[in-house]
């Protein structure tokens, strides 16, 4: 079957879809979004997770056909739509959002530590490599997804609420910590920023 | 396989009359698990996502009546007053990515023992609204609903619509066993709610015996203790021998399994101290309510 439905901001078709297929299986096989993580397949992990009309979901529990028509933001896309909320811009000109193939050449591209300019990352995932959150890597796209959006929800979150939003995503390398100071930076940072802004 | 993508409940229960084979599929949280793992192969994918009502849920009067996709965080989010028991139980389903897909329809029509909501369901006393679209629709008691493991009182081609929980009329309380706080599979579960307007006790045990059961012969009990030494008039505490008791009887109401979870012993046992617990919680904050009702 045809599926159809937006992805980073753009609209995408994906044919010949196995009825059974996840929506994990489209993102990474047929449309070259090999970001979020294929590991557990049954909602353990979290290392499939990416946004559905908003909401953090786990993609490999995500029927294909059931995304039809939505919207889906994954961590290829994070950088954009954290930029865009940011701005608050919302996206009229329909210029927005991360194309397929820019997605698929995605390359961290962290800020220049002296200038602090040149980024193309979204304060979550600078913040992860500023804390030295990530050692292999493979659970941080899932927990970049869960942790925007817990810092969308609540920009200054206790100890306990980032371990509750985190709960669903597992790190291997049990590099637990790092992780929690990653949020805690990445939301001192957004404190700073909207400092005196009256915000 | 075909996917089938209602766009409106009367054509999700025609598609379910034509292929009653049909498996729904929701937050899909138990049934991709099943598909990734080629466990299952179902015929048809029955999805239920695209029906706006079945995710809404309505306050009533006396009730609330709670679309079967609405999904555990908004339980946890909206309903904690109206329906404690299974907004408690809500917050102990697996993980936040989880909660925002799965839903109480789901626990239901697995019917596995496990479910998280379980427990609170049979406490609340609740009725499941299902549908069909030859037959119209019928109201199942909870207690009438969970046939064995895995099996529900569905019939193939009914489809679940809600859960019509009676308001809290009382403290409600849901305690839960695992290795960690997120992502465990319950070892067992207890749940249980004071109904001061009736003085009925009704309790939810889950993944201690082939269904979630209630531990009948300890809410009689207790119902009866209360009674006799007008406990629900002076908001006295609950002697220990009656806990005890209480603990007791909810105990040998399970019927668990040795499993890789927990031993049956563990289970039985877990089950007394979860029983004792929350009665503890739920009575000391109904004497607690009544306190400040007499001071206001």
């Amino acid at each position: 079957m045809r599926v159809t439905f937006t992805v980073n901001g753009r609209k995408q078709e994906a044919d010949d879809v196995w009825e059974g297929e996840s929506l994990l299986y489209v993102l990474r096989e047929r449309m070259g979004l090999p970001g979020s993580k294929n590991a557990c397949e049954q909602g353990e992990c979290g290392s499939c997770t990416v946004r559905l009309d908003g909401v953090p979901v786990c993609s490999c529990l995500v029927a294909a056909g059931q995304v039809e028509g939505r919207e889906v933001v994954t961590v290829e896309g994070l950088a954009d739509f954290a930029k865009q909320r940011a701005e608050k811009s919302g996206c009229a000109s329909g210029a927005c959002g991360t194309s397929l193939q820019e997605a698929q050449q995605w390359q961290s591209k962290p800020a220049d530590s002296q200038t602090g300019e040149n980024t193309d990352l979204s304060p979550i995932q600078q913040a992860f490599i500023d804390a030295g959150a990530v050692q292999c890597g493979f659970c941080t796209p899932g927990l970049l997804v869960a942790a925007d959006e817990l810092l969308e929800r609540n920009d200054s979150p206790s100890d306990a609420d980032i371990r509750e939003a985190l709960s669903g995503n597992l790190c291997r390398c049990t590099g637990y910590e790092k992780i929690l100071d990653a949020v805690r930076l990445a939301a001192a940072r957004g404190e700073n920023q909207t400092a005196g802004q009256g915000a | 396989m075909d996917f089938l993508r209602p766009a409106s409940w009367e054509e999700a229960l025609a598609a379910k009359a034509e292929h009653p084979t049909a498996v729904p599929i929701a937050g899909g949280t138990d049934v991709m698990v099943e598909i990734n793992f080629d466990h299952r192969r179902p015929e048809y994918l029955l999805d239920l996502n695209r029906i706006g009502d079945l995710s809404e849920w309505e306050v009533g009067e006396k009730t609330v009546r709670l679309g079967a996709s609405v999904p555990y965080t908004k339980i946890m989010e909206n309903l904690r007053r109206e329906i404690p028991g299974l907004a408690l139980a809500s917050h102990t389903v697996a993980s936040p990515q989880i909660r925002n897909r799965g839903g109480v329809g789901g626990n239901l029509g697995c019917a596995s023992p496990a479910g998280d909501a379980h427990p609170a369901l049979l406490a609340s006393g609740c009725e499941v609204e299902v549908e069909s679209a030859a037959r119209g629709v019928r109201m199942i008691p909870i207690d009438e609903f969970y046939l064995g493991v895995k099996r529900n009182a569905l019939e193939p081609d009914e489809l679940i619509r809600s859960v019509v929980l009676p308001k809290a009329d009382g403290p409600q309380q849901f305690s839960k066993v695992g290795t960690r706080n997120a992502m465990v599979i319950a070892v067992c579960a207890f749940g249980i709610a004071l109904h001061p307007e009736t003085r009925t006790v009704r309790t939810g045990i889950g993944s201690a015996a082939p269904t979630p059961i209630r531990a009948k012969e300890a809410e009689e009990f207790l119902a009866a203790a209360l009674d006799e030494g007008g406990f629900w008039e002076s908001g006295a505490p609950i002697p220990p021998s009656v806990a005890k008791q209480f603990a007791q009887l909810a105990s040998g109401a399970c019927n668990p399994i040795d499993d890789v979870r927990g031993s049956a012993k563990y289970r039985r046992h877990a089950v007394g101290i979860m029983a004792r617990r929350t009665l503890g919680w739920t009575w000391e904050s109904y004497r607690g309510n009544e306190r400040s009702a007499q001071c206001a």
